[in-house]
């Protein structure tokens, strides 16, 4: 019986959380036991929905190719939109990342937030249940909804809470990815008045000519490509990390970024594959510009969050190339390797970028600076941090036995099965990778003490070391036993592929 | 003419009669207890709002010798005035009391207004429109001058009124013509005479058509028509722009489906020409200057214009879908600006009229609650979801992309990217902004319960849509 409204519970129960957050506020400071209280309550709604996301694998039937704990009414008769919601083996262990970086990111706030720490808080919890949504949503217009009001609470976010720059930074974040995503609207307007109704399956099945094809898949990927980022859309992006607070930038990486990956699978690929199989040259060379342009741009970045957030795009990059190579690849030889390397690149993006951003958060609380100049030698204070830190760069640096090494070395393998020369090109991001990420750990964490502020930093707190173990040991869980991920997502790709195999001219 | 002709006008004529009651009651109440005409100018408005549910057609009544006509759609835009002009009341008393300006004459200009605008929207013939327009028109003038020391608000009046004055002219000619052409003045007698006599469509009536589309665009303030709104809406004190800026929304569009749907839509291919151009500047030129105002209410007139584009566009495409869309549109539009300039009235205090959009800096700070408000409403003009502008702007979108018009749909889209920027500003300036200016909010509990509710409002309507969407299909088939 429960389970017939899980999916709901996961979504609005962080928001109803959050409204009440917000309704209630922190009372009359920011140390007042009311203030302390809601804290108290944003990890209870966090944490309980983390519980209720595990019992969500739990009941998850690996063997089903279709959409599990499947919900329908009525939403907008006039429009024929519908509130439904479901989950396959694509979207599922997206919504298990969400649920479990939320509550590290609660965590991670929990005293670094001066002000109002209420609306902060609020903030997380409502965009918890709208990022839920949108990877559960299964009617077009729902979808959009959730897409779009994810912007409201980020956009506070980064500009109350973020750093200088932030108005800059946010207004760019939010106009960028709102003219991204209009198109998409229009897209599904053109779907809509086809089919009658907003459904994404509808949508699947009708047949589409090609020139609407390009079309719809152009204005698809507008939307999605800011929001990956690929190049050349990606500017909003280290510009929103950088002035991001640390939750904030934890988020847009772990999570946010997969929504444009997720798009690409869940819409752009089934509802258009004629129009994907056209494009897909040019998809393989932006994904190619990003791994290995960017990968040299984040060599020179003086910023450690600027670093991450290239090194974000760069590995983006592999999740766009494993997603469309496979018209390049024989059908038989394995195509799905490429897409499934995708999907396990996303999460480990997910766990290991939100890892870095937690880590520059560590520093940054303590030295109020995120410029490597200003760091150096920090192993010699802070020995338990620099472990932790020393593991997400290998990991992010791809390093076998970490969970970044499986998503990317199935892509290299799939890719090498297309064309060597984008094997070639996707294999330099192993020196590119190691060289940006050791390059800062080796300037940040090694040598001398640099200075004096260096010198006197503390140690991990007890709040900081459960959220970094907790990353560290998921990050090596799926480096060395990714079998029950890559379960989930099986049939549900093999599906897939099959799906997109088929012309819909 | 029988008793079956009264019962069709039945509202109108309890609240002219109301309205003399309030007019005489006013003169024997002293200044200080100028709140009674408030309550009994509230008490006429619900008054009004019952009739109008008592008297709701089950279908489309014409009276008066085919003068006038009561329908689900004059129902419907009726009670949205009523309840619309009550709210500007509501938001307007504790103002108006603050700045010694709580006179009777502003509540009855607005009762006198709202009669013009109820006689415009069950208007079935092009006289009783005219008289309707003119009533609106005259109490509205006499309202933005209400302040009569204040030099702006002298200027946006006298402004008004010769603009306005001109438009009502152009209105007028084109009536003559109209009537010359076809040789009647009602709706439907226009509408046959075109389509028995397909010659009748030609250059003459065009000529006339132009005119009456200048008379309408200048009322909804679309562009080029539009050059006294931002001024009207600055210069006025901010009472009465709440007032402009709603209720008579909802009139002009009665306006717009009267002449141009019932009674010349033979014309359609005609007029549908003009009103895109119209739309298509009025969404442009409102959302680029509007990035440049540093006043906040000459921002939501500039804001108005494109929204009005909107509702020119949905009533462009000439169908059913179209209609239904544009009434939407203003209905839940003019709800988001009832509380956009509520929140701007909340704002001000004795002697301190804000007005500018730095006034809005630091509202988290004083009043999370409000800022929380306006965050609402500010998304919902720019079409974010889950507000109820988005569902509206989707309607239009979806109206004109049925018809084929995929270009004007990807402008649309495009421009509301841009509009959106200066509705962001007001949220930063609310959030990301610190200010001096740490005044406490002053405002009756009923103003603040009202005008959180109004601001909820969008919210509410964008989740559960559905019902609002019914109606508007069912009153528009």
């Amino acid at each position: 019986m429960l389970a017939n409204y899980l999916l709901s519970f996961l979504i609005w129960f962080p928001i109803v959380g959050g409204l009440g957050l917000l309704v209630i506020g922190d009372g009359s400071d920011t140390q007042s036991p009311q203030a302390k209280l809601m804290r108290i309550a944003a990890l209870a709604f966090t944490t309980i929905t983390f519980m209720a996301s595990v019992a969500l694998y739990l009941a998850f039937d690996n063997a089903e190719p279709g959409m599990q704990f499947v919900e329908r009414a009525p939403w907008v008769e006039a429009f024929n939109v519908w509130y439904y919601v479901g989950v396959d083996g694509i979207s599922a262990p997206l919504i298990l990342l969400t649920t479990f970086i939320t509550p590290l990111v609660v965590i991670a706030g929990w005293d670094s937030i001066k002000s109002r720490p209420a609306q902060y808080f609020a903030a997380f919890l409502i965009l918890e249940g709208l990022m839920i949504g949108v990877f559960s949503a299964l009617d077009g217009l729902l979808f959009y909804v959730f897409w779009e009001a994810m912007l409201i609470p980020m956009f506070l976010i980064i500009g109350i809470w973020g750093g200088e720059r932030r108005i800059y930074a946010t207004l760019k974040f939010f106009l960028y990815t709102f003219l991204g995503s209009v198109l998409m609207l229009v897209a599904f307007i053109y779907l809509y008045l086809q089919t009658g109704g907003f459904d994404l399956f509808g949508f699947m099945n009708v047949s589409i000519g090609m020139t609407a094809q390009k079309l719809i898949f152009l204005a698809f990927l507008i939307a999605f490509a800011v929001k990956v980022p690929m190049w050349p859309v990606h500017t909003w992006l280290p510009d929103a990390h950088v002035e991001a607070p640390t939750g904030g930038s934890v988020i847009l990486a772990a999570i946010m970024l997969k929504m444009g990956g997720y798009g690409f699978v869940r819409l752009s690929l089934p509802i258009v594959p004629d129009g994907s199989a056209y494009f897909s040259g040019l998809m393989i060379a932006l994904s190619l510009i990003a791994v290995v342009y960017i990968g040299f741009v984040a060599l020179m970045q003086k910023d450690m969050k600027k670093l991450i957030a290239y090194s974000s795009i760069a590995h983006m990059g592999f999740v766009t190339l494993g997603m469309f190579l496979l018209w390049s690849i024989a059908a038989d030889t394995g195509a799905g390797l490429g897409m499934t390397g995708a999907m396990v690149q996303m999460i480990s993006h997910g766990l290991i970028s939100g890892a870095m951003f937690l880590c520059v958060g560590v520093m940054y609380d303590r030295m109020h600076s995120r410029q490597i100049a200003d760091y150096g030698g920090v192993a010699n204070t802070m020995p338990v941090f620099a472990a932790f830190m020393v593991l997400f760069s290998m990991a992010n640096a791809g390093l076998p036995g970490t969970s970044g090494f499986v998503g990317e070395f199935m892509v290299i393998i799939a890719s090498f099965k297309a064309n060597f020369w984008f094997a070639f090109l996707a294999a330099t991001t192993l020196i590119l990778g190691a060289a940006y990420t050791l390059w800062m750990v080796k300037r940040v964490l090694y040598g001398e003490v640099a200075n004096d502020n260096v010198a006197k930093l503390t140690d991990l707190n007890a709040r900081e070391f459960i959220v970094l173990a907790i990353l560290a040991a998921s990050v090596l869980l799926v480096g060395l036993w990714p079998a029950p991920l890559v379960d989930m997502m099986n049939t549900t790709i093999e599906q897939l592929m099959q799906q997109i195999a088929q012309s819909k001219l | 003419m029988n008793l079956m002709d009264y019962m069709a006008a039945a509202p109108e004529m309890t609240l002219l009669g109301l309205i003399c009651v309030v007019m005489i009651a006013d003169l024997f109440v002293e200044n200080e207890n100028r709140v009674i005409t408030f309550w009994l100018s509230m008490a006429s408005l619900l008054v009004t709002g019952v009739a109008l549910y008592a008297t709701a057609p089950e279908a489309r009544t014409v009276v008066f010798y085919g003068a006038y006509v009561s329908d689900p759609l004059s129902q419907v835009l009726k009670l949205g005035a009523v309840a619309l002009v009550g709210v500007s009341f509501l938001y307007a008393r504790d103002y108006l009391r603050a700045n010694d300006l709580h006179k009777g004459e502003y509540y009855l200009l607005g009762l006198f207004g709202l009669l013009g605008m109820m006689i415009m929207m069950s208007a079935n013939s092009l006289l009783p429109m005219y008289l309707g327009l003119e009533t609106l028109a005259l109490s509205m003038y006499a309202l933005v001058a209400i302040d009569r020391h204040n030099v702006t608000s002298a200027e946006s009046a006298m402004k008004y009124f010769v603009l306005g004055a001109i438009a009502s002219g152009a209105l007028l000619y084109g009536i003559s013509w109209v009537y010359g052409v076809t040789g009647s003045l009602q709706f439907h007698e226009i509408a046959a005479a075109i389509s028995a006599d397909p010659s009748l469509n030609n250059l003459p009536l065009w000529f006339g058509l132009a005119f009456l589309i200048v008379g309408i665009a200048f009322k909804f303030g679309a562009v080029p028509f539009h050059m006294w709104l931002p001024d009207v809406y600055q210069g006025a004190r901010t009472p009465v722009t709440v007032y402009l800026a709603t209720a008579p929304k909802l009139a002009a569009l009665a306006l717009l489906f009267r002449v141009l749907v019932d009674g010349l839509g033979g014309l359609h291919e005609t007029w549908s020409t003009m009103i895109m151009f119209i739309a298509v500047l009025s969404i442009l030129a409102g959302n680029f200057i509007a990035i440049a105002q540093t006043n906040i209410k000459r921002m939501l007139g500039y804001s108005t214009i494109s929204h009005v584009g909107f509702i020119l566009l949905a009533v462009y495409t000439g169908t059913q879908e179209g209609y239904a869309a544009a009434l939407f549109y203003t209905l839940t539009y003019v709800v988001a600006a009832a509380g956009a300039f509520g929140i701007v009235i909340l704002l001000s205090r004795r002697g301190y009229d804000a007005e500018l959009l730095s006034d809005f800096k630091g509202l988290n700070a004083r009043s999370p609650w409000f800022a929380l408000m306006m965050l609402f409403l500010m998304f919902s003009m720019a079409g974010v979801p889950p507000f109820v502008g988005f569902l509206s702007k989707l309607y239009v979108i979806s109206a004109v992309l049925e018809i084929g018009g995929t270009g004007l749909a990807v402008m649309m889209v495009l421009a509301s990217v841009i509009g959106a920027y200066y509705y962001l500003r007001v949220i930063w300036y609310m959030y990301f902004e610190q200010n001096e200016d740490q005044a406490v909010l002053q405002a009756s509990t009923e103003t603040r319960l009202v005008l959180s509710l109004n601001s909820i409002a969008v919210l509410a309507l964008g989740i559960v849509p559905g019902w609002l969407l019914t109606l508007c299909i069912q009153v528009i088939a």
